[in-house]
């Protein structure tokens, strides 16, 4: 497990026992049941090495390399350090220092990871030692970039749950009270041939036929139609979800589109104008025309009314994201944190994101009316909106199981390219298409839960664990940027899913204060008196900033849960042998006052 | 059935306490809240008393929706006197503070109040006449300097019947007894000795009556320079250092008079060093602290931040809120105050060294320092009872001055700083890092703070003892009574009823498991436990003698990279701090034993209950703290009712009636601004933004990027 890779240190609770030996060099460590393995997982190599932790200094150890992680162990008990690091989140790994460098330790690898950690070996000037761990390591870390599979081909890790059983569009949409009479679904899309990024299920309204959306196909950038994302069960309102249309410079038109997205303001009997979100700041949207894409313009669409929500792009994001990592790895920035954090404009970004989200809701929810999201391709912030909107509108996917129908659906169906923005086995780290986004999304789902520590069926693990194996390629849940080339991949028949893991183990991921509330919107407040960075993901590595775990006041929680089960079930027994008195008529046994003093009583 | 109707201007009266009297009113005054664009209010009665500024709403008659958590003495739109902040007048649509004569009267009253509720009262519809007597009455009663028996805890005092809660476990400090038994509890009786030396107070008048001091401390030293120079004890550490204060001498001129009290110093000091004392270690806390002038000017920043007019002022502040908060220096002080007592416990606790604070007076940061380091390494001052005592001891009785710190009498501005706020925002950064520690909750230091405000408790509003022993005998007034008998501020009952108060008490605290008294004989390895630290520093420095060389290669070859802004951090406090510091928080918490607050940037928060508690664009609709704290209590209820049922079936006998309690929260509805939700946005409507900030200045380049631009010189292979 990727998140139970921060260093041990010094901590009483793990394994340091002081007496136990640890291994020499080649001692056979497979046989070391201290190394963890999972079926499917092969070793490749060892090395003796220095980790160069930037927060306990450097650390004598051996680092053991197999084809899906790292995984490194202290020679000392005392503090006993390990690393436990899957290859898919290593983005770059570099040398550093040469032969003719001077002291020990100048000489070695430098390895930036995906997760706001950086890792460095010291290695012996010696042999080739540095040439085959480099070689190795890039190898497994870069599988794409060297014509190999990702672990998750390889993985045999047996699950009692199968999480590609989550997610069936067919009856998300039914549990939507979809197809109805005004929307319909359509296959049009099943070989992917109206648009190689989009699901071979689509959900269009009923009045639409698959000619007209083969005419808008042409009007929107890479096909991305509007199509429906989610219909609010009272007012009939809808999500709809789409890329810019292909205006250009000349300001073309396009009857098909107007109609179309006529149609679908009618389609909830709606008499007031369609409201149309535009993702971006007004001036990208503008700046886009050059490039052949826009915006709705009012002439064209009398009927609908846009707006800009001013989110910025994904290169923008990357950079903000970077200065986050400069101000809390390795070390906090001290002095002044608040300016600093302010000027990595991380938290802004979220606050505009949600902002945006709150925006979408509340149209569809109080507005009752039917709006339209897009970005430029529609499947970058568009994702991040119509998937907040949803998890703000419907408790359903506040659950576990429906946080994953939202992830499966909004993301990874409608085309996020996962594979494009987090760089799965590629070595192209300066890869312009890289860009945070779901984490970002991640994010303003903590801060939601963060607001309303009761709505969420799930805990933070959960969330920390979907971002771990985001990188880790352990699971083909994120890898591969479409539908279409999952499929060709064969993912859901050759690899496992992320949600086998978590649903075979839900109680870990947990939120025991959760309380089920039906059809309630729940709205953040999108100021910055309550976002706050969330130190438990990005500063997880710094063992000064970590916080207690597991959380005192959840620990508390439980331990009243498990008191009141044991008295429920005490009081059953109780009953039953009380009845069984009364017939018998004889005396009573000790008192439950003595439980009572576990309890405390405030009142 | 013909009832007559009752006329049109129902009369409404204030309800008014004993010793209260109504100054002057004004009707049909339009109380109102902007939201949203807005505004929406009602229309009532202003009235000024000599207790407070009330609001009497017109149509109050809706009583059934009682609050949960109501304060008996301050109600919903009252403000006592001594709470007003600020007094603003709207002309034509300009802000203007009020403070002496008035030539015009303004449109609408803006009242700031120090617990930053926001009032605005339109006065377009009152008669001119009322409006003159109410804005220039309230302006002149809340604002202009008083005399300190115009106080109304002295109205109070002779007017009241004095039913005080006898069953307080709170220690005054005010009796050579309980001195004794603190010592005793503390174990520093060995060392140290409770004085009378003061009665009469015939040393200082700063002083209280009875004080503790090193054993080996004359009666002559401590009357030779009325208590200057003196180490006075605050508190012993189990290992049996002791922390200390003492007022220093002030700077001299006079060259041999300086040469004098250093002289007296030395001596001091000599006595004190000596075995059976530990070494000491001193701390002059006017140059290792930001000044109370700092505190002053950070805290007044501070709280305009939350003193907040409307919603599109919330939303205008929010956009540069970080850089907004950090300008106005208060949480970097919090810090400095966090990290002060840190070092001082870890003096006491590792170091096993005595600490001395010095401050001119000992009665504003050493208070501050003092009860920090007890609440930190003395589980007994995170209860209720304890804390309320260490209050008693080190601020009440210890001397801090109140009156002059708070202003209450509006004598000098130069006296005004927030000393004791500073301490209850200090003390809430650990509550909210450990929940389970603390047998209070942030509620209670929430309505504690607002207490300092309210004039019926003597608790803060005396300078000193003396000053409050001097002031009891009702001798200037013509009263009856003898004597005055002030209440408290620990009986809580005078402000809340029982079910307000269980929002004091924190359902998390896990009490202190009790020793057996057969059990005594482990006492002291309970010390010991409570060390938990390394004694020796790093004995694995000597155990990896291999890698001490290669660390200082390490060091040398990557300063300047960003790890060496970590080793080489000039503002790094001394090493040996550090040590202990990440020593401690690298195992796991022991709630009853020492207690660290965490200080890095992110931990240091704002107390968002006590300043964003009556803002509406800041409320969480069924969310915040207060949600998980609401399905503990309710667990527990549950728990308890099942706990009744059982023992009835133990006794067998027949249940009558139902036992559980009525359920008083819907835990999911609650709003975040709870216990103090009064103000309620209407609106279901969520919170938007106004104004947000849209440039990036420095990232033009990328802003103009398409999300698919593909970077030309970046690194394809």
């Amino acid at each position: 497990m990727a998140s139970s890779s921060a260093p041990k240190y010094n901590s009483n609770t793990l394994e340091s026992s002081p007496g136990k030996r640890t291994l020499k060099d080649g001692t056979n460590w497979e046989q070391n049941e201290e190394i963890p393995r999972l079926p499917g997982e092969s070793r490749v190599t060892d090395k003796d090495v220095i980790y160069m932790c930037p927060f306990n200094g450097p650390v004598k150890g051996r680092v053991y390399i197999t084809n899906y992680r790292l995984y490194l162990r202290s020679v000392e008990n005392d503090p006993v350090v390990i690393l436990n690091v899957p290859l898919g989140v290593i983005s770059r790994i570099e040398k550093m220092g040469g032969a003719s460098s001077r002291g020990e330790n100048s000489y070695g690898l430098d390895i930036t990871c995906k997760d706001m950690r950086n890792l460095r070996f010291a290695l012996k000037q010696e042999g080739h030692s540095r040439r085959d761990i480099f070689e190795v390591l890039t190898k497994y870390a870069f599988p794409q970039s060297h014509n190999l599979l990702f672990f998750a081909f390889a993985n045999e890790e047996k699950f009692s749950e199968n999480g590609w059983m989550v997610y069936n569009p067919m009856s998300e949409y039914r549990r939507q009270g979809l197809p109805n009479e005004r929307w319909r679904v359509t296959f049009i899309n099943e070989h992917y041939g109206l648009c190689d990024t989009y699901p071979s299920l689509l959900v269009v309204p009923y009045n639409a036929t698959d000619d007209d959306l083969k005419k808008v196909a042409a009007f929107r950038s890479r096909n991305r139609i509007p199509v429906l994302s989610w219909i609010h069960p009272e007012t009939q309102a809808v999500i709809m979800r789409c890329s810019q249309p292909l205006v250009g410079m000349s300001g073309k038109r396009n009857k098909d589109d107007e109609r179309y997205l006529d149609v679908i303001r009618e389609a909830n009997g709606q008499i007031s104008k369609l409201t149309i979100y535009d993702a971006r700041p007004n001036v990208n949207a503008v700046a886009n025309k050059a490039t052949g894409g826009g915006y709705e313009s009012e002439d064209a669409y009398p009927n609908a009314e846009l707006f800009f929500l001013d989110i910025h792009n994904i290169h923008v994001m990357r950079e903000s994201l970077k200065k986050l990592k400069d101000i809390v790895y390795p070390n906090v920035e001290e002095s002044h944190w608040l300016s600093s954090l302010e000027s990595t404009h991380w938290l802004e970004h979220i606050k505009l994101v949600l902002t945006g989200a709150i925006q979408v809701a509340d149209k569809v929810s109080s507005g009752r009316s039917s709006v339209m999201v897009h970005c430029s391709d529609g499947w970058d912030r568009t994702a991040q909106l119509t998937s907040l909107a949803m998890l703000m509108l419907d408790s359903y996917y506040r659950t576990i199981e429906g946080f994953e129908v939202l992830v499966q659906k909004e993301w990874i169906s409608f085309g996020h390219k996962f594979a494009s923005r987090i760089g799965h086995g590629d070595k192209n780290h300066a890869d312009a298409d890289r860009s945070p986004i779901f984490l970002q999304f991640i994010d303003c789902v903590w801060q939601m839960s963060k607001q309303f520590p009761t709505a969420f069926e799930f805990n933070e693990q959960f969330l920390i664990t979907i971002l771990d194996h985001l990188y880790s390629c352990r699971f083909g849940t994120f890898l591969y940027n479409s539908e279409f080339l999952r499929e060709k991949e064969k993912v859901t028949e050759k690899t496992l899913s992320l949600w086998s893991l978590i649903n075979s183990e839900k109680s870990k991921y947990t939120n025991p204060f959760y309380t089920k509330e039906l059809n309630r919107a729940l709205y953040p407040v999108a100021s910055m008196r309550h976002l706050e960075l969330w130190v438990n993901y990005y500063i997880r590595w710094n063992p000064r900033i970590r916080q207690q775990q597991p959380n005192p006041v959840e620990q508390r929680y439980m331990e009243l849960l498990a008191l009141r089960d044991d008295y429920m079930r005490r009081l059953e027994e109780l009953q039953i042998t009380n009845n069984s008195k009364i017939s018998n008529s004889s005396a009573s046994s000790a008192s439950p006052s003595q439980m009572m003093s576990q309890v405390q009583t405030h009142f | 059935e013909i009832h007559i109707k009752e006329p049109i201007e129902k009369e409404v009266n204030p309800r008014l306490l004993p010793g209260e009297l109504l100054l002057c009113e004004a009707s049909t005054v339009y109380k109102y809240i902007q939201e949203d664009g807005s505004s929406r209010g009602t229309y009532g009665k202003l009235v000024c008393t000599n207790f407070k500024i009330a609001f009497l709403d017109d149509d109050s008659a809706s009583d059934d929706n009682e609050p949960q958590f109501k304060n008996k003495i301050v109600g919903e739109n009252d403000i006592t006197l001594q709470c007003v902040d600020q007094i603003y007048g709207v002309y034509d649509e300009k802000k203007k503070l009020l403070t002496g004569q008035l030539r015009k009267y303004p449109e609408t009253l803006i009242i700031y109040c120090k617990d930053l509720r926001v009032f605005h009262f339109c006065l377009r519809y009152t008669k001119e006449e009322e409006v003159k007597r109410i804005v220039s009455g309230i302006v002149h009663h809340s604002q202009t300097p008083k005399l300190l028996k115009r106080l109304f805890l002295f109205s109070y005092a002779s007017a009241a019947p004095n039913n005080t809660d006898g069953r307080n476990q709170t220690v005054m400090f005010d009796t050579l007894e309980d001195w004794r038994d603190e010592l005793e509890r503390t174990k520093g009786n060995v060392k140290y000795k409770a004085v009378t030396t003061n009665e009469g107070y015939r040393v200082s008048e700063k002083l209280p009556l009875y004080f503790v001091v090193p054993m080996c401390v004359s009666e002559e030293s401590i009357l030779k320079y009325e208590g200057r120079g003196i180490p006075i004890w605050c508190w012993s550490c189990h290992n049996g250092a002791a922390l200390l204060k003492m007022s220093a001498f002030p700077k001299e001129q006079d060259d041999s008079t300086s040469q004098t009290h250093k002289a007296f110093l030395d001596g001091i000091y000599k006595t004190i060093s000596k075995p059976p004392y530990e070494l000491l270690k001193t701390d002059d806390l006017s140059s290792s602290l930001p000044s109370l002038q700092d505190i002053q000017t950070a805290y007044t920043r501070f709280k305009q931040l939350f003193l907040i007019d409307n919603s599109t002022d919330f939303w205008a502040t929010d956009v540069k809120w970080f850089s907004l908060l950090e300008s106005t220096n208060w949480l970097e002080i919090i810090r400095r105050v966090l990290k002060k007592a840190i070092e001082v416990a870890e003096c006491l606790e590792r170091q096993h060294t005595n600490v001395l604070l010095i401050e001119e007076s000992a009665t504003d940061l050493c208070c501050v320092i003092s009860s920090l380091v007890q609440v930190m390494m003395d589980s007994h001052s995170r209860t209720k009872s304890g804390f309320q005592s260490l209050i008693q001891k080190e601020w009440v009785i210890g001397g801090h001055g109140f009156l002059d710190r708070c202003n209450h009498l509006h004598k000098s501005d130069k006296e005004e700083a927030p000393v004791f706020l500073l301490l209850l925002n200090c003390v809430w950064q650990l509550v909210q890092q450990y929940p389970p520690a603390f047998e209070f909750t942030e509620t209670y230091l929430t309505v504690l703070s607002d207490s300092l405000y309210v004039p019926i408790f003597s608790t803060f509003f005396f300078n000193s003892q003396h000053q409050k022993d001097t002031n009891m005998s009702g001798e200037s007034l013509k009263t009856q009574s003898g004597p005055f008998r002030f209440l408290t501020v620990w009986d809580w009952s005078v402000q809340f009823d029982p079910k307000a108060q269980a929002f004091l008490n924190n359902p998390l605290y896990a009490e202190k498991p009790k020793p057996d008294k057969s059990q005594r004989k482990t006492a002291r390895f309970k010390h010991q436990r409570q060390l938990s630290l390394p004694l020796t520093p790093t004995k694995s420095s000597t155990k990896r003698g291999f890698f001490r060389e290669e660390t200082d290669h390490l060091i040398k070859n990557i300063l300047g990279k960003r790890i060496g802004k970590f080793i080489n951090s000039s503002d790094e406090p001394p090493n040996s701090f550090r040590e202990f510091y990440d020593s401690w928080h690298s195992k796991p918490v022991d709630y009853h034993g020492l207690l660290l607050p965490r200080i890095d940037g992110p931990e240091i928060k704002v107390w968002a209950q006590r300043y964003l508690r009556w803002i509406p664009e800041a409320q969480l609709h069924g969310g915040g703290t207060i949600a998980t704290a609401a399905k503990i209590l309710d667990l527990m209820e549950e728990v308890q009712s099942l706990q009744v049922k059982m023992d009835e079936e133990h006794s067998q006998a027949i249940s009558v009636g139902v036992h559980s309690v009525p359920l008083l929260r819907n835990s999911a509805r609650l709003s975040s601004l709870f216990p103090f939700a009064l103000l309620q946005r209407q609106s279901i409507k969520p919170a938007l933004p106004t104004s947000t900030w849209k440039d990036l200045e420095d990232e033009d380049d990328l802003v103009k990027r398409d999300d698919e631009f593909v970077d030309p010189t970046g690194d394809i292979s």
